[in-house]
């Protein structure tokens, strides 16, 4: 079947290019509204990013508001909030990431060993968080750890504990943050682990049971090191993301009172750029955010290239 | 036949996934008892696993407010308008980049995968959208996100797995390239286009902040941002006062409706993602992940 293709390919590079471009019209005509939609939303801002080195004015244009050099960006890194705001990303990144990741693995594992049909039903139940909205997360995090009214504060009490107010104090910001994650992404996290899972050569755990290794040695030497290759993937993945915090998830757990360490890079974009206005000054902090997250994913992807040979491109 | 035997590896690892199970279940069985007991019992913290006092209350208040039933329409309009025009312009794409004699095949392909890693940024895409006069304007919900190169790449994994000679044979029969892919590949892709509908209509329904950015007019404002309002806007408010003024404010309907509209919004991608899972589970994602 591969000579049949590589003859068909041959054949169709004899040709000239237009008529192959004819011949393939119905292709482009299947990629138009695409490449529109990345040309018009994805490709027509970057030309706006310009406007990082420019002091924007609504009346004068992209193209026309006057250059500043990097102006935009030496405010910013002068600025009182910079150390704040990056300390404030890396850590809340880095905690998911810690926390985050080694968990749908863990769960994949468990699920792998469980009798099928309890393994259905809690696979199904593990995935239903995902399902729900981060309006709907946080609204519930809000009335469960609700100062008077909330289930862990019920508990507390029970516990002869006083209440705590924890949505308001800076100190439980981080852990809801993540925890809160954790619980929404362990079970749609497991999914690609329980593929990769399903891969493994059962001879392996055959020869190695006949060996008289326990299951719980064929967990640590067949299973962990079968899933090595998509455990590195996505952990290339998520340590190139280490800089980027959405700002879905924080914004709405923000309040006055845990503002010192709820602000991060994208919610400050936000803020600056469309509630202030500050167009020219949000644009630069949101493109040196963009260029510090491609680096680190070129970086993940070069050291895990080096060490195993698996990579992204 | 081996003898049925329960090792305690087996004990272990069943109550570890019982313990899962658990965490998962517990708070979501919670705001369904809550949502259907007596608002003071709830207040007062009384319910907590079971239902107290029944009432209905919290759900008939629901068809009473206003802003949850406009939100509901707006996002069901959103949700099957947008998950088609997603539909529409992504899968076509991903069948096109299987075929490898397509000269500028590689080019397009640079073009998609650039975006996923970098991109203009929210100013200037806010920039972007204002100067089409999408601003505040019902297509901008519509349209974001119409083509996603993530899903376009599952699109091209699934078609790049189908036997090749079924679209051949329909081209020697005389059949368009058009035609045997509404005819002949469509048909064939029923597990793809499950979970296309899945991933697009749930983005589509769970999305707030797009329209919190784009949208100004409550008449055109998705479930979500009202559920914004209502779930966290109110309730942080609500803290900031005195503890037991707060304690008796939540003691009555308004209360209540908070857990009823949880169910509500929640409860139709609950009801159908089960009957999708076979095809999530078949690892349509392991070539995705490799690009």
């Amino acid at each position: 079947m591969k000579k049949k293709e590589k003859r068909a390919g041959r054949q169709a590079f004899g040709l000239k290019l237009s008529t192959r471009i004819w011949r393939h019209r119905e292709y482009y005509l299947f990629l138009l509204p695409a490449v529109v939609y990345v040309a018009i939303f994805c490709y027509a801002p970057m030309y706006g990013l310009q406007i990082a080195f420019k002091d924007y004015k609504v009346s004068l244009g992209v193209s026309g508001s006057p250059w500043v050099g990097m102006r935009n960006f030496t405010d910013f890194f002068r600025g009182y909030y910079f150390r704040n705001l990056i300390r404030n990303t890396l850590v809340l990144s880095l905690y998911s990431l810690i926390v985050g990741f080694p968990v749908p693995i863990f769960v994949a594992l468990i699920l792998n060993e469980l009798k099928p049909k309890f393994k259905k039903v809690t696979q199904t139940v593990l995935y239903a968080p995902h399902f729900i909205s981060t309006v709907v997360i946080i609204g519930m995090i809000t009335i469960f750890f609700s100062p008077s009214m909330g289930v862990v504060n019920t508990l507390l009490n029970g516990l002869g504990m006083d209440s705590i107010y924890f949505m308001g104090n800076p100190k439980y910001f981080r852990h809801l943050y993540v925890w809160s994650g954790v619980w929404q992404g362990m079970g749609w996290g497991a999914i690609i682990y329980l593929a990769a899972l399903a891969g493994v050569d059962p001879g392996l755990h055959e020869a190695a049971a006949i060996d008289g290794a326990s299951r719980m040695k064929r967990i640590f030497h067949i299973n962990i090191p079968c899933i090595m290759p998509t455990i590195i993937i996505m952990l290339i993945l998520q340590v190139g993301r280490i800089a980027s915090v959405g700002y879905e998830k924080v914004y709405l757990m923000q309040n006055e009172l845990n503002m010192e360490v709820a602000e991060v890079i994208s919610t400050y974009v936000y803020k600056r750029g469309l509630i202030n206005n500050n167009y020219s000054f949000s644009t630069a902090v949101g493109l040196f955010n963009n260029v510090v997250n491609v680096i680190l994913v070129l970086i993940a992807n070069q050291i895990s290239k080096k060490c195993s040979d698996t990579s992204l491109f | 036949m081996k003898r049925k035997r329960i090792s305690l590896f087996d004990v272990l690892t069943h109550m570890l996934g019982a313990v899962l199970l658990a965490m998962v279940l517990y708070p979501l069985i919670l705001i369904v008892s809550c949502s259907v007991s007596d608002p003071q019992l709830v207040a007062t913290g009384q319910v907590l696993l079971f239902p107290k006092g029944i009432t209905f209350d919290g759900y008939r208040q629901i068809l009473k407010n206003k802003d949850i039933l406009i939100g509901y329409g707006n996002t069901i309009f959103y949700t099957v308008v947008g998950t088609l025009i997603n539909l529409a312009v992504t899968v076509p794409a991903g069948y096109a980049l299987t075929k490898r004699t397509l000269p500028g095949g590689k080019i397009f392909m640079a073009f998609f995968m650039f975006i996923m890693y970098f991109s203009g940024g929210l100013i200037p895409s806010f920039l972007v959208v204002k100067g089409l006069g999408l601003y505040n304007t019902r297509w901008v919900l519509l349209i974001l996100g119409a083509y996603n190169t993530y899903n376009c790449i599952i699109c091209r994994t699934f078609f790049d797995a189908m036997p090749k000679e079924l679209e051949e044979a329909a081209v020697i029969d005389g059949c368009s390239v058009t035609g045997t892919f509404f005819q002949v590949v469509l048909p064939l892709s029923k597990a793809l286009m499950g979970v296309m509908v899945l991933y697009f209509a749930v983005g589509h329904w769970n999305a707030y902040f797009d329209a919190l950015i784009y949208i100004k007019d409550d008449g055109m404002q998705p479930l979500q941002v009202f559920l914004r309002r209502i779930l966290i806007l109110a309730q942080q408010q609500a803290n900031m006062e005195e503890a037991a003024e707060y304690a008796q404010s939540l003691a009555n309907l308004e209360a209540l409706i908070r857990y009823a509209v949880i169910v509500v919004s929640s409860l139709p991608l609950l009801i159908v993602y089960p009957f999708l899972q076979k095809y999530f589970d078949q690892g349509v994602m392991i070539g995705s992940v490799k690009g």
